[in-house]
């Protein structure tokens, strides 16, 4: 395998960021919040940059879809070890209701274009936890898909897969092309240092339009209400095992 | 875009750019399309999308990388190698040196937005930082010769550590009355003397030697010479035992005939006092980044316990006394920040800035011992205790009065300027 891997990296609201409702309740609070790389996008890419430090893949293109604040994702990514980027200019009302499907058709799209090899994308993103973009787009592709890895092995044209499921470990070898989706504890993310930052100054960012991919963003969902979670209610002690079965009878737990 | 209000307005393409001369920089806020063209005065907390890179990946570096190691540096007063071998790889430690000597070729803006977050962490670490970057480095690539920057530059950005030997026991603000003397045979000089205070002397593997050629010459005659740790004659001595910054080794050295190649000598014969004031004066600024990171650092550390922490039925936060004294101090932060921006830009853009230079150490180092002090006392009987951080800023901030021209001296200088001002 020596081909163009593409990763898919989103710009979310920080992690360590308290999430706060809009009063309207249509939404989150973004405006003037601090947003990074969703996480799982970090291993994406760091998986993809080790590929090329091992001289298994020829370039890493980073990819994120959204207005003009995701190109210091791509920045990011770029920082990283990738190679070069692509920003997909969708704003307005089109972000407001990108979701999984339109991203997947996007990234289809790509990937047929770029003759990519490989797709790495994170498993789910921290704000919607979807966990839908890897799968859509390997369905869309007809692509064999690797989702929750956490460790890839090349074995000549063929990818071997160690999964994490419910029940512990699955391993799974998949024909390339593929689609990949990190998980965890697939590696540890490298520090952008700083003289990487410099020389990702140097790449690019090519911009591209959904229209240009053929790419229809119409959302098939509407999203009517957002809420805070319930307010976490105090505990009760109970003294002995007796107490708490019949104190969870009472609630109707059991 | 961090902290900055994304608004629905077009925002302008622009090229990826550094901050260049004058006060013109790339903001990341969208400008509304009919500013675009006209030349803005952008507030100083503007930054480049480079800068904003690096004060990002340094904050996070910082927070996963030293600050564990933080409370034991300090106890055993000892850097953690781990440490000084990660600042490397992150190449904090040749900010503006060029990339062809393996460093990372930003700016000087740049290396004080990395002095002011590793100060947030461990004011230790940052002086490290600060005194390769705004001194060692900065002489290196300004006086040395071709065959010296071959031979340094590439070390000190990815594995050797300097220090800068100026201050002796009887002369410290008084600095050219040293008495280290550096007497001249053939192709080589003599270096017989001591000196006091050096920082980083434990780990350094070049010392940048203040000494005098010529005592009838008084202060012309300070030449800077260039010594490699293991030169024989050189001892550095046990290190002192301090109040604050104790995971900064400060040793004082010995030259017992220390034979140094004429070649070894960095800029010219005699004008070593020249670079001296003028490193110093860019260094002072990168002191007044650590002293408002630390602040900062510790004033971030305590609101979250006054928010926390009830009495009386309510939150600490919430009485009107600790309101004023929080913004007090809140406020004298933000003007140091300004300061110390200002003076770093105005440096950069090649326009006089010594007497600014010198107001932001001078405030910032105020600054820090208030809001050190005050934030003690915020915290209450635990601000007194070593479990919590606050107690070690309270302690390192000191120093920030006295090194690298003490208040005094600093106060001294603007006055001069300010006479200057005044002259016609």
């Amino acid at each position: 395998m020596s081909g163009r891997v593409l990763v898919g990296v989103k710009r979310v609201i920080d992690y360590a960021v308290k999430i706060r409702v809009k009063p309207d309740n249509s939404g989150v609070v973004t405006d003037g919040v601090k947003h990074s790389m969703n996480p799982f996008c970090e291993i994406a890419v760091e998986e993809a940059v080790k590929l090329k430090e091992k001289k298994l893949v020829k370039e890493v293109v980073a990819v994120s879809c959204g207005p003009q604040q995701v190109q210091e994702t791509i920045r990011t990514a770029l920082a990283m070890g990738a190679d070069r980027g692509i920003h997909v200019e969708v704003s307005g009302k089109d972000y407001e209701s990108l979701g999984p499907l339109q991203v997947s058709k996007i990234m289809a799209a790509l990937a047929k274009k770029e003759e990519a090899q490989l797709l790495i994308l994170g498993k789910q993103a921290i704000d919607d936890d979807c966990n839908q973009t890897g799968q859509m787009t390997a369905a869309l592709l007809d692509w064999p898909q690797g989702t929750f890895a956490s460790e890839v092995t090349v074995e000549g044209e063929k990818l071997k897969v160690v999964r994490e499921i419910d029940g512990g470990l699955e391993t799974i070898k998949i024909n390339l092309p593929a689609v990949l989706t990190a998980d965890l504890r697939l590696n540890t993310p490298r520090y952008a240092t700083l003289p990487n930052i410099m020389k990702a100054k140097k790449k690019k960012i090519t911009q591209v339009k959904p229209s240009d991919l053929g790419v229809d963003l119409t959302s098939r969902l509407q999203v009517l209400r957002v809420d805070e979670p319930p307010q976490r209610q105090a505990g009760v002690k109970v003294e002995t095992v007796d107490d708490l079965v019949s104190k969870l009878r009472e609630c109707g737990r059991i | 875009m961090l902290g900055l209000l994304c608004q629905c307005c077009r925002q302008i393409l622009r090229p990826w750019n550094t901050w260049q001369a004058g006060l013109r920089s790339l903001s990341t806020t969208p400008v509304p399309a009919e500013a675009a063209g006209v030349v803005s005065s952008p507030p100083l907390q503007t930054y480049s999308e480079e800068e904003t890179m690096m004060r990002e990946a340094v904050k996070k570096y910082a927070q996963e990388r030293i600050a564990p190691f933080v409370s034991k540096m300090d106890e055993n007063s000892a850097m953690d190698k781990e440490v000084i071998q990660s600042l490397f790889e992150q190449g904090l430690m040749g900010v503006e040196i060029d990339p062809d000597y393996g460093g990372t070729g930003s700016t000087f803006f740049s290396s004080i937005l990395v002095i002011e977050e590793l100060a947030k962490v461990d004011p230790s670490v940052a002086v490290l930082c600060d005194i390769q970057n705004t001194l060692i480095n900065t002489l290196f690539s300004k006086l040395g010769t071709p065959a010296q920057k071959d031979q340094y530059l590439s070390r000190l950005s990815t594995d050797m550590i300097g220090s800068f030997c100026l201050s002796e026991a009887e002369s410290g603000s008084d600095a050219f009355s040293l008495k280290t003397r550096a007497d001249k045979h053939n192709d080589y000089y003599i270096i017989n003397g001591s000196k006091m205070w050096i920082s980083n002397a434990e780990h350094a593997g070049v010392f940048l030697v203040m000494a005098n050629v010529d005592a009838s010459a008084g202060y012309k005659g300070i030449t800077c010479f260039i010594v490699d740790r293991d030169t024989e004659g050189l001892e550095i001595c046990k290190k002192e035992n301090k109040l604050g910054l104790r995971a900064s080794s400060t040793c004082p050295l010995n030259f017992d005939n220390v034979k140094v190649p004429e070649k070894n000598i960095l800029g010219l014969v005699g004008h070593g006092y020249k670079y001296a004031i003028g490193m110093l004066n860019e260094g002072r600024i990168g002191i007044a980044a650590q002293m408002l990171g630390l602040a900062q650092g510790c004033f971030d550390h305590t609101i979250p316990y006054t928010r926390q922490r009830v009495q009386f039925g309510k939150r600490i936060f919430d009485f009107q006394g600790m309101q004023h004294q929080v913004s007090n101090v809140a406020t004298q932060i933000e003007a140091a920040r300004l300061l110390t921006y200002n003076a770093a830009r105005l440096k950069e853009s090649g326009r006089p800035f010594i007497k600014e230079a010198c107001m932001a150490k001078y405030f910032t180092a105020e600054v820090a011992t208030l809001t050190t002090s005050k934030c003690i006392e915020w915290m209450g009987g635990v601000g007194f205790t070593k479990d919590y951080p606050i107690e070690k800023y309270y302690r390192d901030c000191k120093i920030g009065t006295i090194y690298e021209g003490t208040s005094n001296v600093q106060l001294s200088t603007i006055a001069k300027y300010i006479d200057k001002e005044f002259d016609h």
